[in-house]
């Protein structure tokens, strides 16, 4: 571990006055305007708002993969700000889990070597614990088929499975249900609930569906590029 | 982007075809001027059974007997030393339809027959004279030939007089070499019932000698004008491939809105058609500055290897403008056919269909290398029972095919077995990606493999050929200066003087005829009984005591071409035209003759001066102590008022046959390059193409924590690696392809075989070449990669995008 990183205990995520503006059309765009967040360990978090409300860029300076104009995110005891290019992205492989609407697995991997990629990649490898998530999302029958030849509920299992492997502070899920029909959606959001709670970690997920919001600990919603 | 690569293929592969096929218009052209001088392969004619010549006599008959003749009689003089084609003609009755005749018109008739007559020349003949029109420069015996007068459409190197002259000036008086055949206007008898069994029907070639010597320099040149237009092709495939699949959103939405399937492709055609047209002009007009670069190259190539005089500028005929063009758009369609197909069988409701990319790609791999096992097949087949050049190339053309269609059958086995053997997930990750990756290069990878493999093969064969080429020079330049004198009374004065001189170990006359032998020119060269032969003189095969054998004139040693061509092997007899009757000799040596378009013989060379009486003798080689050498060609210069062309010592000679040497395989060396170059061009194409098709695999492994600095490294390693096993895939190759430049092109358009060497060090330099090809085509996706901005590529993981 470098500078900066998180330890597993205390608050995953602490967002304080975060703001973030993009120019479109010549035109500034605040998009946050001073967001305030906290996830604790072992709580998961619906973060709910109108399309363009900036659900998706807060998740994305969350993890680190764009930068804010101000405030401030820390995870665990680290601030995310202070970090390198190069710390980030160790943040992201080591301390954080993302899970993506479109999946983004690595199609010319098989699903095994998916589950496992980022989990091995951070040296974090557990091969029981691997073993336990393949069980539960029930993916033993799929391990050597590639993610092209699996349906949208299994891609998005894998993908909760990658994530998870590697025993992250804090679970980032950006609209986890949104390709899925309704069944299948409640299915891998119940999996990914269920996950959370034996792995502990914090779980923060974008969603549209109040139906689905409902499900987990505490919602909030962001609106006018603030946390009402 | 695409635009940009579209255009770029289409123009390489124009301009690179054009400009070939311009060089081979222009050489062509050249060729049909030589066939065309009244008399060349293009007119039928009588020639005599035996001998070189026939009695003037039979001419006479004919004419009487209502055969629309006109004599002829060719042989060689020297002016200044320099050897030229004397053609003696008779004008009243030169038929119309024998090509390109001098216009000697009747007003001009008079002076060209009467004493002192015309001597016609080319203009260039006259430059490299350094004579001005109306000269009269000297012959062999130091008489003044006719007055020299300039016509624009004879070929370089001939000189035309009437046949009384020549008839004189060759010492073959009532002499005949041919007689031309015009267009009969009436029934004549047999040849048989009015020349008995003297003479013999020649029918017209529609090939010359000049045309089938060149025959394997033109394919060779147009090989690689193929290959290079594939290659640009390939860049035009992987564009149009790419163009076409960021439009089908907009191409499905038309159809939806009521455009027909029919209606649609016909404006891609047109669209296609224009930008075809645009590139393919801009690509002529770079193929005739390619051509225009190469011409001087090529020109020196054809006449160091087979004689043939081209002009040194290029005029060029409309249809290859025209060509061109239609080659431009036929590619251009070819090479969109898939796409266009596709565009045609849109299905209008159709989603993003899961592709099972291992599945469909596994499946097409294997029907790409059975087709690649069909091409080695025929390869094996036109090697096993072709005989002729076009075989040798065909044995080439499927060798390549069937090495670039299984090619991604080979990358796909060394990454599955390196992915089979990795245990780190990013190495696990580099081989499989690279693997997915392979469907999107593998067009790029063939015309690498390409380009390298004919690299190899035609570096390997150039540098066999000098190492072979340097040894038998050393041992057919043993004599260390060189005399040619004036004419035959200078060559004995200077012999007399020579004698005195202390200096001279040995003075080695020599002697060349030009005669026939089943229906190709030949030479006679004559080679005094010295030990600087005998010693230095390189056989390829020979019987006991062959240059003894030699003395009495009833043995020759043949020239490997001859040898190969008329199936000769020691020990058998060949019957040669001389001036008194044939001349039979023994087969008793077979001599490697590199570099030299007509068949030759050597035989003793007072046996020579027997049989052909009229040759000059001007030509001499000195023995010398090297250190004595410059001192005697001083004092023979001052001497004898010769100059640097007369009088030459055997460094002189060899750096002159090097130079010649190099310069004639100078325009393989740049086809080489230009074809390697546009290969790189196909690989960057393809990989800028497929860049921004490589975001979605990239970016996920961005956001789980590989930084975009090591992913770009990783990109560049991926595309180093497989460019890497694709050129240890073409060493190989190319030497097989050397291989069968050596053993069987150049066997059936030379006649000679030369010795097959592996050169490591090039083989190391062209791996180099190929890997900085390749790291120069990666750089640019990849430092766009390692410097891309995070919201390009988390757009990516946008949920609206």
């Amino acid at each position: 571990m470098t500078k900066g990183i998180p330890s597993a205990t205390g608050p995953v995520l602490h967002v304080t006055g975060l703001t973030k503006s993009y120019r479109t059309a010549g035109e500034e765009v605040a998009v946050l305007r001073g967001v305030n967040l906290t996830v604790a360990a072992g709580e998961s978090v619906a973060l709910t708002g109108e399309s363009g409300s900036g659900k998706s860029t807060l998740l994305h300076l969350i993890a680190g993969l764009d930068a804010a104009d101000g405030g401030e995110i820390r995870l665990a005891d680290a601030s995310v700000a202070e970090l390198s290019d190069a710390e980030r992205a160790e943040l992201r492989r080591d301390r954080l889990g993302l899970v993506f609407q479109q999946f983004n697995l690595v199609p010319s991997l098989t699903v095994e070597d998916n589950l496992a990629f980022q989990s091995r990649i951070a040296g974090r490898h557990d091969a029981a614990w691997h073993h336990e998530l393949v069980e539960r999302l029930g993916l033993g029958r799929f391990l050597k088929r590639y993610p092209e030849q699996l349906s949208g509920g299994q891609q998005q299992r894998v993908a909760i499975g990658r994530a998870l492997a590697v025993k992250p502070l804090l679970l980032l899920a950006d609209e986890p249900t949104g390709n899925l029909d309704e069944d299948t959606a409640d299915e891998v959001l119940a999996l990914a609930r269920d996950l959370v709670k034996r792995s502990g970690c914090g779980f923060l997920m974008v969603t549209h569906s109040a139906r689905l919001a409902a499900t987990l600990d505490r919602q909030v919603n962001l609106h006018a590029g603030v946390i009402a | 982007m695409q635009l940009a690569t579209l255009l770029i293929g289409l123009i390489s592969a124009t301009a690179l075809w054009s400009g070939v096929q311009a060089l081979n218009q222009q050489a062509r052209t050249s060729y049909d001027r030589a066939a065309a001088t009244f008399g060349g392969a293009r007119t039928a004619m009588l020639v005599a059974r035996t001998g070189v010549s026939f009695p003037q006599e039979l001419f006479v008959e004919l004419r009487r007997a209502g055969w629309p003749v006109s004599p002829m009689l060719e042989g060689r003089i020297q002016i200044e030393g320099r050897s030229f084609r004397l053609l003696g003609i008779e004008p009243v009755t030169l038929p119309a339809e024998v090509g390109s005749a001098p216009t000697i018109g009747k007003a001009g008739l008079q002076s060209f027959m009467t004493p002192p007559g015309e001597m016609l020349v080319a203009p260039e003949t006259l430059s490299d004279l350094k004579l001005a029109e109306g000269a009269r420069p000297q012959g062999d015996g130091g008489a003044p030939l006719p007055p020299l007068r300039v016509q624009t459409n004879l070929v370089p190197g001939v000189l035309v007089v009437d046949i009384g002259i020549a008839q004189n000036l060759l010492k073959m008086p009532d002499q005949l070499s041919r007689l031309l055949i015009g267009k009969a206007t009436g029934r004549h008898p047999p040849l048989e019932s009015v020349a008995g069994d003297k003479l013999r029907l020649v029918e017209a070639d529609a090939e010359t000698d000049l045309e089938r010597l060149t025959d394997s320099f033109h394919l060779n040149l147009t090989a690689f004008g193929l290959l290079s237009f594939f290659v640009g092709l390939f860049i035009v495939n992987s564009a149009i491939g790419l163009a076409f699949e960021q439009r089908l959103p907009t191409l499905r939405t038309l159809r939806a809105c009521g455009v027909s399937a029919r209606m649609l492709n016909a404006v891609l055609v047109l669209e296609l058609v224009s930008l075809a047209l645009a590139a393919g002009l801009i690509g002529l007009v770079c193929g005739y500055f390619i051509a225009g670069a190469l011409l001087p190259d090529v020109a020196a190539s054809l006449r160091g290897l087979y004689g043939a005089q081209i002009p040194g500028h290029l005029t060029l005929k409309p249809q290859w403008w025209v060509a061109g063009l239609a080659i431009s758009i036929l590619g251009a369609l070819a090479a969109a056919a898939v796409s266009l197909t596709k565009a045609l069988r849109l299905p209008l409701l159709a989603t993003a269909q899961p592709f099972a990319w291992q599945q469909a790609q596994r499946r097409w791999l294997t029907y790409q290398s059975a087709v690649a096992l069909v091409a080695f097949a025929a390869a094996a087949g036109f090697l096993w029972f072709g005989d002729s050049l076009i075989s040798g190339f065909a044995v080439l053309a499927a060798l390549m095919l069937g090495a670039a269609l299984i090619l991604p059958m080979f990358l796909e086995i060394v990454l599955s077995l390196g992915q089979r053997y990795a245990r780190a997930p990013l190495g696990i990750w580099f081989w499989a990606d690279s693997r997915q990756q392979l469907s999107g290069l593998s067009l790029a990878l063939m015309a690498l493999l390409l380009a390298l493999a004919v690299n190899v093969g035609v570096s390997t064969m150039v540098e066999s050929f000098s190492r072979t080429f340097l040894v038998w020079l050393d041992g057919r330049l043993s004599a260390e200066v060189y005399v040619s004198a004036a004419n035959d009374a200078q060559a004995h004065e200077i012999k007399a003087w020579l004698r005195e001189r202390p200096e001279v170990e040995a003075i080695l006359p020599g002697g060349r005829a030009d005669t026939q032998l089943a229906g190709a020119p030949l030479e006679v060269l004559g080679l005094p009984d010295h030990a600087t032969y005998r010693d230095n003189w390189p056989l390829l095969q020979s019987t006991e005591n062959a240059w003894v054998k030699l003395r009495p004139g009833d043995a020759a040693l043949v020239s490997e071409q001859l040898a190969r061509r008329l199936h000769l092997s020691l020990g058998d007899r060949i019957e040669v035209p001389a001036s008194g009757g044939n001349w039979t000799l023994n087969v008793v040596g077979i001599y490697a003759d590199y570099g030299n378009p007509k068949s030759q013989i050597a035989v003793n060379f007072a046996a020579l001066t027997r049989r052909f009486p009229e040759i000059p003798l001007t030509r001499m080689g000195l023995r010398v102590a090297p250190p004595k050498i410059p001192a005697l060609i001083s004092a023979l210069q001052e001497k004898f008022g010769l100059d640097d062309r007369n009088v030459a010592d055997q460094a002189r000679m060899k750096a002159e046959s090097t130079r010649i040497f190099n310069r004639t395989f100078s325009v393989t060396a740049a086809l080489n390059a230009f074809t390697l170059g546009v290969a790189g061009v196909a690989l960057l194409t393809s990989l800028l193409t497929l860049a921004n098709s490589r975001l979605p695999h990239l970016a996920p492994l961005w956001a789980i924590g590989v930084t975009r600095r090591r992913l770009a490294a990783i990109e560049l390693l991926k595309t180093t690696s497989v460019a890497f096993i694709t050129t240890i895939f073409a060493l190989p190759l190319g030497l097989l392809v050397a291989w069968c430049l050596l053993a069987i092109v150049n066997v059936k358009a030379f006649g000679w075989r030369l010795p097959f060497h592996v050169f490591p060090l090039q083989l190391l330099w062209l791996t180099g070449v190929a890997m900085a090809a390749a790291v120069a085509a990666s750089a640019l996706p990849v430092i766009r990669l390692a410097r891309m901005q995070p919201t390009s590529l988390m757009r990516i993981f946008a949920n609206e995008r």
